[in-house]
């Protein structure tokens, strides 16, 4: 018998049931469903951590000064300042992995327009740190070198700042005081969104780090009053860069072999693929959880077919009276079968997209509908529909023809 | 050679302990073109001789020999193709496909026997006009009457044009008159050069055929031919009854 004639055969039995078939597929329909929406919510999550770690910045890592120890009470990271000007200078010449090195100077600094104020973080720095976090200017420009040796009284905004001072209009050239004393607006960050732990990357301004030591916060001249930020020359060199600083620095702060680091890093790429490896795991268990329930969903399969094989005897032993061989009657309810879970798979495929984009609309979650996901869904529903399929097909294509034909 | 050709068929089945004789040693021949009645009392072995005759079952021992063809030790696959190119059945129950249109119902063996679907539509129509229901086509099993299903039942038996048609107590479902109609058609078969072999236990019936084969105890105990049997086509002519269609359970 032709195939296509066998497709028919089965499809049309199917819709004698509609009913009937609608609920043995509402297992498969929920199964891959659920996968896909597992899946895509999961997948999702797991883009949406990788790029706030992608937008802190590329291949990063953080260097933080050491903690201070005074009358037994140990100060924590950063509350001594342990790297020096002269350590930075060592680490953009002698750490071949990394690429850029600058600092970043904190304070915390009321910004004042011309009749609007805002609090936010003043950040001093150099061009560099702009090119380790891969952040460029959306208007006018950003820190440039000369800034820094001519200690200039300029600020980049970012965009949250902006917004608060001064809404629409344009900032450029516009001054704002920091501190009381006025600084020429030059430039306005790109957006750049919330960090993995929600702060607002872009409420803050940054000033030239030489400005920033003489006229925001005065400190030691020799030590460097924040942290470090450095660029690995490639993802894969992160861990690499991280070695040569950390022994630079040792070596340059005179560290016993045994004896504690007096600064820290802190990796930013194994960070970002912890959490995603987290989030993966997570998906998995989700998909595989979703994944029993499209196994349920074709034990339901099988016990219909059962049903069916039973109910039509009469119809299958009219079928081998006019000459169906075995093969042709286990095709047909293998195709039934086949055809009852690829059905239900791509109705589920439908309600999975569906789904995840609800959910995604109301929790504001993103959503990545993997292609492969879907096509491995269905073909997974197909095989649920042959391997479940297999043995009503089997015990209809071995009745005898005389029972067959008897059956009440 | 005959077209039906068994020689010392036995059929034995074992249930539980007991071994059951339903045929013992039956020889026995048909030539093409005769139209046989077979009868005998229930468990005269009359159904297994029609199932081994059919290609439904296979003898426990003895021959069979269908157009030449030794098919007793066929496998059921095999078998299947002979009952597709060689037979056509007709039940007592009808058997039609229910929620089936009649055509498509006659079109079943030839959708087995892989012929093209322009083809099968042709051939199914054409079948259906023979038994007189070219205008029942599309109608279901169970908008028609017992004898109308009857007669698609018969379509369905000569659309692959079979050298052999076994009908299992087709009447058996019908009343009197339709068992006419549907006597008449087996005659017409015969004559246009289709064996038919009939099972039944109504000697009415029997009296339609040419020969008629008694069966008692998985033994064949008579065998007469009939010269002057009755002619289907006399009665039908005679009573002009009223023609609704009478609905008779399947």
């Amino acid at each position: 018998m032709i195939p296509l004639e066998t497709f028919r055969v089965a499809l049309r039995a199917l819709l004698r049931n509609k009913m009937r078939s609608f609920l043995t597929v509402l297992g498969i329909i929920i199964g891959v469903g659920a996968v896909i929406a597992m899946v895509a919510i999961g997948e999702g999550a797991k883009a949406q951590v990788e790029a706030s770690f992608a937008s802190m910045g590329s291949n990063l890592l953080i260097v933080l000064p050491g903690s201070t120890t005074s009358g037994g009470a140990r100060g924590g990271f950063g509350s001594m300042p342990t790297l020096t000007w002269d350590d930075l200078r060592a680490i953009q010449r002698e750490a071949p992995a990394v690429r850029y090195a600058a600092v970043q100077l904190r304070s915390n600094a009321q910004l004042m327009s011309d009749d609007q104020n805002w609090a936010t973080q003043v950040n001093g720095t150099s061009p560099d740190y702009f090119r380790i976090r891969n952040w460029k200017a959306d208007r006018g420009r950003l820190l440039l070198d000369s800034d820094v040796e001519s200690s200039a009284k300029v600020v980049v905004l970012g965009q949250t700042v902006v917004d608060k001072l001064y809404g629409a209009v344009d900032p450029i050239g516009q001054t704002v005081r920091i501190k009381n004393i006025p600084f020429e607006v030059v430039g306005v960050m790109e957006k750049k969104g919330q960090s993995p732990v929600g702060q607002d990357y872009d409420d803050v301004a940054f000033v030239p780090q030489s400005t920033f030591m003489t006229k925001i916060q005065g400190g030691l001249q020799k030590f460097i009053s924040g942290t470090i930020f450095l660029s690995a020359t490639s993802t894969d060199s992160t861990e690499r860069a991280e070695q040569q600083v950390t022994n630079l620095l040792r070596d340059r702060h005179h560290i016993d072999n045994g004896a504690d680091d007096d600064f820290s890093i802190r990796n930013l790429t194994e960070m970002a693929n912890a959490q995603a490896e987290g989030t993966r795991t997570l998906t998995m268990l989700l998909a595989s959880i979703a994944g029993v329930s499209l196994l349920v969903g074709g034990i339901g399969i099988m016990n219909i077919m059962l049903v069916s094989v039973t109910e039509r005897t009469r119809e299958i032993g009219v079928r081998m009276a006019v000459g169906a061989t075995p093969g042709n009657i286990l095709l047909q309810f293998l195709v039934e079968a086949l055809t009852l879970a690829v059905a239900g798979g791509m109705v589920g495929v439908a309600l999975g997209v569906f789904t995840a984009g609800r959910l995604a609309a109301k929790f504001g979650w993103p959503t990545l509908v993997r292609p492969d996901i879907v096509v491995i869904s269905v073909c997974f529903s197909g095989l649920v529909g042959v391997v479940f399929g297999l043995y009503p097909a089997r015990k209809a294509s071995q009745l005898d023809p005389i029972d067959a034909l008897r059956y009440e | 050679m005959a077209l039906i050709d068994l020689s010392g068929v036995s059929k034995v089945y074992r249930m539980g302990d007991v071994e059951v004789h339903a045929l013992r040693e039956v020889s026995f021949a048909v030539e093409e073109r005769d139209f046989v009645a077979v009868m005998g009392s229930s468990g005269s072995g009359k159904s297994t001789l029609m199932n081994i005759i059919g290609c439904l079952d296979r003898p426990t021992a003895g021959s069979y020999h269908l157009d030449a063809r030794e098919v007793s030790k066929l496998d059921r696959r095999e078998l299947a193709r002979v009952r597709n190119q060689t037979l056509g059945f007709v039940f007592q129950s009808f058997n039609l496909l229910s929620r089936t249109s009649a055509l498509e119902n006659v079109e079943l063996p030839l959708l087995y026997g892989g012929v093209p679907a322009r083809q099968r539509h042709a051939r199914a129509s054409e079948a259906l006009a023979r038994v007189g229901l070219a205008d029942r086509a599309h109608h279901h099993s169970n908008q028609m009457s017992g004898g109308q299903q009857q007669r698609v039942a018969v379509a369905r038996a000569l659309v692959t044009r079979p050298r052999l048609i076994v009908a299992d107590e087709p009447t058996g479902n019908l009343d009197s008159r339709t068992t006419v109609e549907i006597m008449a058609l087996f005659q017409e078969l015969a004559s246009t050069g289709i064996t038919v072999l009939l099972v039944t236990h109504e000697p009415d019936v029997a009296a339609y055929a040419s020969r008629v084969v008694v069966m008692r105890d998985g033994r064949v105990r008579t065998d007469t031919r009939q010269e002057g049997r009755r002619a289907a086509d006399d009665l039908r002519a005679a009573p002009p009854a009223d023609e609704a269609p009478q609905e008779v359970p399947a």
